[in-house]
């Protein structure tokens, strides 16, 4: 069993230094295929979110019991089930979302991202270090997926939110933001190409964003010669 | 005594990008001159304009890079991706996608790549099949070659066309466009007409479309013009045109009455640009002979199956990219025996 890590440093990798799409690169089928709005991402990376909180929890609580030559059809035992519950809960309470988002749904279990955090980090935590690691690397996903959607869906045909209602019943519809009807999108951003282009782009812009935050960093120690935090000065 | 000794090679040519850059732009004149010729202002004013943008697109990308802009702009290939771009897109299409699909090829597909020479497809084509994926009905409307056209257009009714997107006063929109032959051939197809019955359209010259034959004779000039200057080999225009050529025989052969002749095939549409001036492109083709052979036989091939059984109008710009990602793998099968290598350690 390894260390606990302080839950700020879990959040911190979960939603950007080891984010698990922007630099993991992890759980991109989903990624590329649903998100063509920004609710459909927002939706799928909920459903994604949810598996994996329940699934690390359990995985983490059975930790001890479970032996390492059969591990793995363990955990995809366990998140087979969580995937089905949340499936069926979906089926319930957001049909219409349920029909957009289809296959991709009970999809979900072979998400690597989940696996991959059950392998790397629930089997080896306590029960709240695996909780908030799910948490964190859920929000980080939700987070992409859900920006990606957006960003795909302003490009492709000029509107935020689009259906936002599907999800959060009709009070949402406020939140449908449209860019103007006379705005002629570029198809190909809603189109699986898309999805390649701007995902791209988003880590391009990510690398960008450290090399920054890097440099400014090392010049201030070299104004002050502070001590350069190891983290920063190794990323 | 002095003797001034000259080492090799002994080439009589100076051998500089941009020489052959400029080449590769003066065998386009005829072809360019025919097509304007034929539809108008439009040719020039979109060639001016995709120009314009790709030189300001490849100077700032490079200055964002930290690197020298004179360099890469001099070697005058922004101006080959430009011109190649101007004359796919239909000389009607509005100024803002021009200037999109000019950026999309040289921001992305070429500089984000590394610039000249690192560039995995032919930005050109890449910039043309992405405005064709997101804007089709704007990528497809042409206009009538001048010999059918009821209301010619002159300068000033094409600039507005392209910049303010109005026809000239007084017409219809369909009144200016019409479907390229390559287009009408295939929606005639759709609805089951005979090639005999589709023929009779006035559309239809000796063997392709009318105009776009002496577009495709240009062309050719042009590109016998870079085989003489031996800027190009003739091993992918040869193959290319031979793969689209039995192809399209082989079928025509069987079923005459519902697959157009070869030499439609060869007259309409982009085929020989493509065969002399796209597939070429030394940075995104083979560079093997042999690899050269299969690589454009395999886009000859592909352009007459994407053009009988895809679904968008011509197939030139889709084969050149599909080619494009194969191109390294066929380069590392083609590769030749070193002589004095045996072909098991080779």
């Amino acid at each position: 069993m390894s260390a606990p890590k302080p839950y700020r440093q879990l959040f911190r990798d979960g939603l950007w230094a080891n984010n698990q799409a922007l630099v993991a690169l992890l759980g991109l089928c989903p990624l590329l295929a649903v998100t063509t709005t920004a609710t459909n991402g927002l939706g799928m990376g909920l459903a994604t979110m949810a598996v994996l909180v329940l699934s690390n929890a359990t995985i983490s609580l059975i930790r001890n019991l479970v032996r390492p030559e059969v591990r793995l059809p363990v955990f995809v035992l366990v998140i087979a089930s969580f995937v089905t519950i949340v499936e069926l809960t979906m089926k319930a309470y957001f049909f219409e979302l349920y029909n957009v988002l289809g296959l991709f749904i009970p999809l979900i279990v072979t998400n690597c991202l989940i696996i991959g955090r059950a392998e790397a980090f629930a089997s080896k935590h306590r029960l709240d270090q695996a909780v908030v690691d799910g948490l964190a690397m859920g929000v980080g996903f939700m987070l992409v997926l859900t920006f990606l959607g957006g960003l795909r869906e302003l490009a492709g045909q000029g509107t935020l939110f689009y259906q936002a209602d599907l999800m959060f019943g009709e009070a949402a519809r406020a939140l449908s933001l449209s860019v103007g009807p006379d705005f002629q999108g570029a198809l190909i951003a809603i189109l699986p190409p898309g999805a390649f282009i701007f995902l791209g782009l988003l880590i391009a812009l990510k690398n960008l964003l450290d090399k920054r935050a890097k440099r400014r960093q090392l010049e201030r120690a070299a104004k002050t010669s502070a001590p350069v935090d190891p983290a920063v000065a190794a990323g | 005594m002095s003797a001034t000794i000259i080492s090799s090679p002994h080439g009589a040519r100076a051998n500089r990008v941009d020489l052959i850059m400029l080449q590769v732009l003066l065998a386009l004149v005829p072809g360019v001159a025919a097509m304007t010729w034929l539809f108008g202002w439009g040719v020039l004013i979109n060639v001016a304009l995709a120009s314009l943008v790709a030189v300001a697109a490849e100077a700032a990308v490079l200055k964002l890079r930290g690197r020298a802009a004179g360099p890469a702009i001099r070697d005058l290939s922004a101006f080959v991706t430009a011109v190649l771009f101007a004359i796919a897109v239909p000389p009607t299409l509005p100024w803002w996608l021009t200037v999109l699909g000019v950026l999309f090829a040289i921001v992305i597909v070429k500089q984000l790549y590394g610039g000249l020479g690192y560039n995995p497809f032919n930005p050109a084509m890449a910039g043309y099949v992405f405005l064709l994926i997101s804007y089709p009905v704007a990528m497809t409307s042409w206009l009538p070659p001048q010999m059918l056209a009821e209301h010619a257009l002159g300068l000033v009714d094409s600039a507005r066309l392209i910049f303010v997107g109005a026809p000239p006063v007084g017409l219809p929109w369909d009144a200016v466009t019409m479907a390229t032959p390559l287009d009408a051939m295939r929606q005639a197809l759709d609805e089951g007409q005979t090639i005999a019955e589709i023929r009779q359209s006035p559309l239809w010259g000796e063997v392709g479309g009318r105009g776009w034959e002496w577009v495709a004779f240009w062309f050719f000039v042009g590109g016998l013009a870079l085989l003489w200057r031996r800027i190009i080999t003739w091993h992918i225009p040869v193959a290319m045109l031979a793969g689209l050529l039995v192809m399209a025989g082989l079928f025509w052969w069987v079923d005459p009455q519902t697959h157009p002749s070869p030499a439609f095939h060869l007259l309409s549409g982009g085929a020989v640009l493509g065969a002399f001036f796209i597939a070429t492109d030394p940075v995104t083709a083979c560079t093997t002979r042999r690899g050269q052979l299969i690589f454009g036989a395999a886009i000859g091939a592909l352009v007459f199956v994407i053009r009988t059984w895809g679904g968008y109008p011509d197939a030139i710009a889709f084969a050149v990219l599909l080619m494009n990602i194969a191109a390294p793998t066929i380069e590392q099968l083609t590769q030749p025996r070193v002589f004095g290598h045996g072909r098991s350690n080779g």
